[in-house]
């Protein structure tokens, strides 16, 4: 009992130093700022001056720059048209007669200014091109070859192993023939614009007659409202009839911009086909597997999940006893 | 039943075996039974439904 009693007041002591410990605290972070000078009338000036500080930079800020605009629909560019490309569904591959078709758009037009740098002539082979016309596309341009043994180097022509040649030397060069613009590389443009094909097959068929009443055209640029900026140094350069297909598809604006993106998302991704083929048997494989083991767990948890749980109270009460808990016990 | 059990189940060697013989001959079947899914869903879109215009063409 002794015992219990030291404990109880150790406790309570601990307790009170606790709380002393607390309020020095407090009192020690209050002391700095001088409770005793804060008068409300300081306080209301303090006030006072932080918020006309605040509105006078502000206003000071749009009196130096006006009112910031930024990402307005112009800036932005009008939001691509979703259309339904074949293509794009799970268990579709590449329309391969578009394909060829594309890659005709793309060398009879797009390659003037535009490199496709990372499709070599071998990716053509079996999707677009029999071998026998790839060697014989390849072998039309020349390529470096290895230093020979005096360490010039010389030219050779194309092999299938070799990339499509760019149209330009450089970057520069291609900044220089195309007024300070440089056209982008189209290897992997599917994937690097938002949007995608929507995005490039809306920016090809897009250009409008003449520039709306109002828009602000620059110099040397042309109006495209699927553009950011609506200002884009690429003219329109799809017309009806511009390609003569081989296999007697009308050569309108919209299928050539069709057949090229179509072309242009299979240079982003030649593996699509392979993917695609492969997701769908691991889909099927898989969700046998997973049917399969929901079938196992029910299977084994069904005599738990079945089983009843019954309370089944004793017949009659039990003696009473001294249920008294101990403190009361204790005090008593 | 016992049949089953005496060619399998029963020796060790013969169960892995006949485990890896399975797998083997699912995988061929069904690979190839996909392929032919997939070439049906696609029909006409692929390299192989069109390349005999350009072979022939020039053979």
């Amino acid at each position: 009992m002794l015992a219990r009693t030291c404990l109880r007041s150790t406790r309570t002591f601990a307790s009170a130093k606790n709380g002393a410990f607390k309020f020095a605290k407090r009192s020690a972070s209050t002391q700095s700022s001088g409770a005793a000078a804060e008068s409300p009338l300081r306080l209301n000036i303090a006030a006072a001056a932080a918020t006309a500080v605040a509105a006078g930079s502000i206003a000071w800020y749009y009196h130096l720059y006006g009112f910031a605009s930024a990402m307005t629909p112009a800036e932005e560019g009008l939001h691509a048209t979703k259309y339904p490309w074949v293509h794009e569904q799970w268990l579709k591959t590449f329309d391969h007669q578009a394909l060829r078709r594309g890659f005709q758009v793309y060398r009879e037009v797009c390659a003037s200014c535009h490199s496709l740098s990372r499709v070599p002539y071998r990716a053509l082979v079996g999707t677009i091109l029999t071998v026998d016309e790839a060697k014989a596309l390849a072998e039309e341009n020349e390529y470096d070859t290895e230093p020979n043994d005096q360490g010039e180097i010389e030219k050779r022509p194309g092999k299938l192993s070799d990339y499509l040649p760019d149209p330009y030397k450089n970057d520069e060069a291609a900044r220089f023939a195309n007024n300070g613009a440089l056209p982008p590389d189209l290897s992997l443009i599917v994937k690097a614009r938002h949007g995608g094909c929507d995005y490039i097959f809306s920016l090809l068929t897009g250009y409008p007659d003449e520039p709306p009443a109002g828009a602000s055209v620059g110099a040397g640029l042309n109006f495209n409202p699927y553009f950011p900026g609506t200002g884009i140094a690429m003219a329109r350069v799809l017309y009806d009839g511009l390609v003569d297909y081989e296999d007697g598809t009308p050569a309108s604006t919209s299928q050539m911009a069709k057949d090229v993106v179509e072309f242009l998302n299979w240079a982003a991704e030649p593996e699509m086909d392979d993917r695609k083929r492969m997701g769908m048997k691991v889909l099927v494989v898989t969700s046998v597997l997973f049917a399969l083991s929901v079938y196992v767990k029910r299977y084994k948890w069904a005599w738990l999940k079945s089983r009843k749980i019954v309370y089944d109270p004793p017949k009659s009460p039990p003696p009473a006893t001294n249920l008294a808990l101990p403190q009361q016990r204790a005090k008593s | 039943m016992s049949a089953l059990y005496n060619l399998i189940f029963r020796n060790n060697t013969a169960f892995v075996g006949a485990v890896f013989a399975g797998a083997f001959a699912f995988e061929l079947a069904y690979d190839n039974g996909m392929d032919k899914v997939w070439d049906k869903i696609n029909k006409g879109r692929q390299w192989k439904d069109i390349r005999h215009k350009y072979v022939e063409a020039e053979e």
